[in-house]
């Protein structure tokens, strides 16, 4: 586990809005020295406490205006077959994230599509036809916000 | 090395940038952390069903949510469920006390239901362009 103090949570914190933040724009805004701060941001991200960086998509005016979120769970044979699940799950190009859960249900599966007719067709196409899913439920996104998280 | 995997020319692949950036379809890029390494092992998905009755209800759990240090994403749905949040916690122990002091409290909740996470087995969230 990586220690942290205040002055790398504000590291955390810049990094995690824009991740092309310079070394030298993070030490003025911090008041470091450019050394220091690119010494800070080099210990963060060889510790592990930064996995990796997304480029923010604006999904709608990418031309997918619909996001859904589905709950599957699968049947008693399903479970055998988990493997086969999540390989063929994962291998559909519209399901962005997918989570093995506890719960109420097993997976949780992240969609995009162009919309809802769209949606239907991946619906149809790909979701049901996933070996061993049994029972799938469906909500459709309508705001999402991401919060800087405890830092 | 973008221009090569589209089959073109620098140039021409950072004006398309250019425009897509203009354009707001590329809105940037954020350094995505990674709680379990910096100790915070529990991750839930709170599913949660919002008393409707109360004409505000949507606004003020929004609101009431986005003080919880521990909530990561707050998103709002049609169907089911209403609102789901995410929410992190250090371990077991820690998670049970945010659930009670934090989320229990939250406004106009009718009904919550928890997932724990496992696993994440697919995170890129690209497009199928």
């Amino acid at each position: 586990m990586i220690e942290l103090d205040a002055t790398d949570r504000a590291i955390l914190r810049a990094l995690s809005h824009d991740a092309t933040a310079s070394s030298g724009a993070l030490a003025r805004e911090l008041g470091l020295s450019q050394p220091a701060a690119w010494r800070r941001m080099k210990r963060l991200s060889e510790g592990g406490a930064i996995r990796g960086r997304r480029v923010v998509l604006d999904a709608e005016k990418a031309g997918f205006g619909v996001t859904v979120f589905m709950g599957i769970k699968l049947g008693a044979k399903g479970r055998h077959g988990m493997e086969d699940f999540e390989r063929a799950v994962m291998a559909i190009p519209e399901v962005q994230t997918v989570e093995h859960v506890l719960g109420a249900y097993d997976y949780r599966l992240r969609i995009v599509a162009r919309d809802i007719s769209d949606f239907e067709r991946v619906l149809r196409r790909r979701i049901m036809t996933l070996p061993g899913a049994a029972s799938v439920d469906a909500n459709v996104l309508l705001t999402e916000e991401r919060r800087p998280g405890p830092l | 090395m973008l221009a090569s995997a589209a089959g073109t020319t620098a140039a021409v692949c950072s004006r398309r940038l250019a425009r897509l950036r203009d354009a707001g379809v590329l809105r940037g890029q954020q350094a995505l952390i990674d709680w379990r390494a910096l100790g915070w092992e529990v991750e839930v998905s709170l599913r949660v069903t919002l008393d409707k009755t109360r004409s505000n209800a949507f606004d003020e759990f929004i609101a009431a949510a986005r003080d919880v240090p521990e909530v990561l994403e707050i998103q709002t749905f049609l169907g089911q469920v209403d609102a789901r949040l995410s929410v992190i916690a250090r371990d077991m122990a820690h998670y049970q006390q945010v659930y009670r002091d934090r989320i229990l409290t939250l406004p106009h909740i009718a009904d919550i239901e928890a997932l724990m996470h496992v696993a994440k087995l697919k995170s890129d969230e690209t497009l199928p362009l």
